[in-house]
């Protein structure tokens, strides 16, 4: 079992390769810094400290001003996310629909407060203020997906639900590494 | 009410992302007839006749804010608030989401009655659908000829960015938007220089609301007295035309409803589906989150700027929160003051503080521990948080607390005198 988001990220990792692609793209200057983090948190999933300079060095900023401007956006994080990130609703419509509950729900199943990763790295829990599908609450998303109107029983489905589509995963995996032998070690 | 909707015709019914669509509505005629036969003058000038207040919640002239810029020969530049993050607040997301084209064909006549050199759309950084919503309408808009080089022919160039930010209320505030917009910290900028003046990297900078911009278009193509007349309220002709109100909290079809401007409180909250069966009124909060409370006497105030303001409150955003009696109105003044002092970017120290203290005050009210000593210190911190910072964030976050001090105070004292009875003095 890997997990990317754990283990720290290396120089030669080619994800770095690919934000370099985007910043010469026309990104290239301090302008485009918000515009560069959101990409280089798309493909890292947050922005530890290597990322951060790394975007520092290639737009010519200090690193100091970009740790201001990832701290001062919500948007931003500099934890990582688990492979599932489930963010609760906590917006008006969606507390008066019983929120609260279906997040103690997950808190409980998972093991984990707000803020933080399962040991395996499958998920992480967080709350948003409002997802603007209000007509839906309460409303749960997973990687950005929207589950609406969700009972508790339903967010008990959906974190098994999850973990089977991982261990699925995690056997197609496994599978290919057994074919090509153990050239991976 | 008959009232035939503008700026959401077609909204629900056709789908406005296609530009076609949008074209046989009519769309994209007003931009033909600004740049092939107005002067840019003239355009500025219809717009200040039809007196086209600004939407984002000060109620600014828009054709005297565009009056503003020097004529000095340094770029201009353009800038449209799509920042929507007042709770309670969405009907940009409306504009932005389901009529695209109306917000760019707005910014192109616009910036061609300015002489912009180049537009920018600051959007949200929750409304990530709504980002490639507009980079499609710009796409679709240039491959006829709309947007680009050369538009239709007359040799006007007008190129539009969209930035997406990255969550932060306070970007909604001018010159915090424009750090942002700069790859900076939304912090607010001391006034003046005047975005106007001294704006986007220095530069002359006119921003303007989603929902101002998306007036244009109308004004430009029906004329401005035909603007003038959109009212519920002709005695006062200084706020007109058709205004998005978002109704939420306690009403049964809580939404976006597009109304005259100067429609009566009463009938907002009718169109909303009024309250739910058995339900009595007991406030409203006719502007967002920052405004004071309307109590039910003031259910026949019209809806405009000045008869708002002159019943205590603001029309802000117009985002109409209603309260029935079945609301802990402490507990609302515990949710904003937490999302104040979550909110506050922190520069200023009476709004640092004050926020934080606010929140903690209730806090303490709600959790039992309030003291007559509270209700003092709610008082005080409105002359010490108001007016004494860069921007209004301060302000706004002392405006509910303000108003629930003055118009409902027995329901702060409620949980006080709670506290006695359990531990008497």
């Amino acid at each position: 079992m890997t997990c990317s988001a754990c283990k720290g990220i290396t120089p030669d990792d080619p994800r770095f390769a690919e934000l370099d692609a985007f910043i010469q793209d026309g990104h290239s200057s301090a302008d485009f810094l918000i515009a560069v983090l959101h990409r280089a948190q798309q493909l890292f999933g947050y922005l530890p400290e290597e990322v951060q300079h790394h975007v520092a060095a290639a737009l010519g900023v200090p690193p100091s001003e970009v740790y201001g401007v990832v701290t001062f956006y919500n948007y931003f994080t500099l934890t990582p996310v688990g492979k599932y990130p489930i963010n609760v609703c906590m917006g008006t419509a969606c507390y008066v629909q019983g929120a609260g509950r279906i997040l103690e729900l997950f808190e409980k199943e998972l093991g984990i407060q707000p803020g933080q990763v399962t040991p395996d790295g499958l998920f992480s829990l967080d709350v948003c203020r409002c997802v603007g599908a209000c007509g839906l609450a309460p409303v749960v998303t997973v990687a950005g997906e929207v589950h609406g109107k969700l009972t508790e029983s339903d967010a008990l489905k959906l974190v098994a639900e999850l973990r089977e589509r991982a261990a699925a995963d995690q056997a197609e995996a496994g599978a290919a590494v057994a074919t090509v032998g153990g050239e991976s070690q | 009410m008959q009232f035939e909707p503008v700026l959401t015709k077609g909204i629900g019914k056709v789908d406005l992302t296609n530009i076609d669509v949008y074209e046989a509505q009519g769309g994209y005629q007003a931009l033909r007839k600004a740049l092939t036969s107005m002067e840019p003058q003239a355009i500025v000038e219809e717009v200040k006749k039809a007196n086209l207040r600004g939407r984002g919640g000060a109620g600014f002239p828009a054709g005297v804010k565009w009056g503003f810029l020097p004529n000095d020969g340094r770029p201009r530049y353009l800038t449209v608030n799509a920042d929507e993050s007042e709770p309670g607040t969405c009907n940009n997301r409306t504009l932005i989401y389901a009529n695209p084209h109306q917000l760019i064909e707005g910014i192109i006549i616009t910036a061609f009655a300015n002489r912009i050199s180049q537009s920018f759309i600051y959007i949200r950084g929750e409304f990530k659908r709504g980002e490639a919503i507009l980079m499609k309408a710009i796409e679709d808009a240039r491959k006829k000829g709309y947007v680009g080089k050369n538009i239709l022919g007359t040799g006007f160039s007008q190129e539009i960015t969209v930035h997406r930010g990255a969550s932060a209320y306070i970007c909604g505030e001018e010159s915090a938007l424009l750090n942002s917009l700069e790859g900076r910290r939304g912090e607010p900028r001391v006034k003046p220089p005047f975005p106007a003046v001294v704006g986007l990297y220095g530069c002359p900078t006119i921003i303007n609301n989603v929902e101002t911009i998306s007036n244009v278009p109308h004004i430009v193509k029906n004329g401005w007295e035909w603007y003038t007349k959109i009212t519920a309220n002709p005695d006062n002709p200084k706020s007109c035309g058709p205004k998005l109100f978002t109704v939420s909290g306690c009403v049964q079809r809580p939404g976006n409803y597009e109304l005259p401007m100067g429609v009566k409180l009463r009938d907002v909250i009718e169109i909303a589906g009024g309250l739910r069966p058995g339900r009595k009124l007991k406030a409203v909060q006719p502007g967002g989150s920052s405004t004071p409370m309307l109590t039910p006497e003031h259910l026949d105030v019209p809806m405009d700027f000045e008869s708002v303001a002159a019943a205590g409150s603001l029309l802000g955003t117009a985002a109409v929160i209603v309260y029935d009696d079945s609301v802990d109105l402490v507990d609302v003044a515990l949710y904003w003051s937490r999302f104040y002092s979550h909110e506050s970017c922190g520069q200023c120290t009476p709004c640092r503080e004050g926020t934080h203290w606010l929140e903690r005050v209730f806090t303490r009210i709600k959790e039992g521990g309030g003291t007559e000593g509270d209700l003092k210190m709610i008082a005080d911190m409105q002359t010490q948080m108001a007016g004494t910072t860069i921007c209004v964030l301060s302000d706004a976050a002392v405006a509910f607390p303000a108003s629930l001090l003055k118009l409902f105070p027995e329901e702060l004292e409620r949980y006080i005198n709670r506290v006695k009875e359990v531990r008497p003095a």
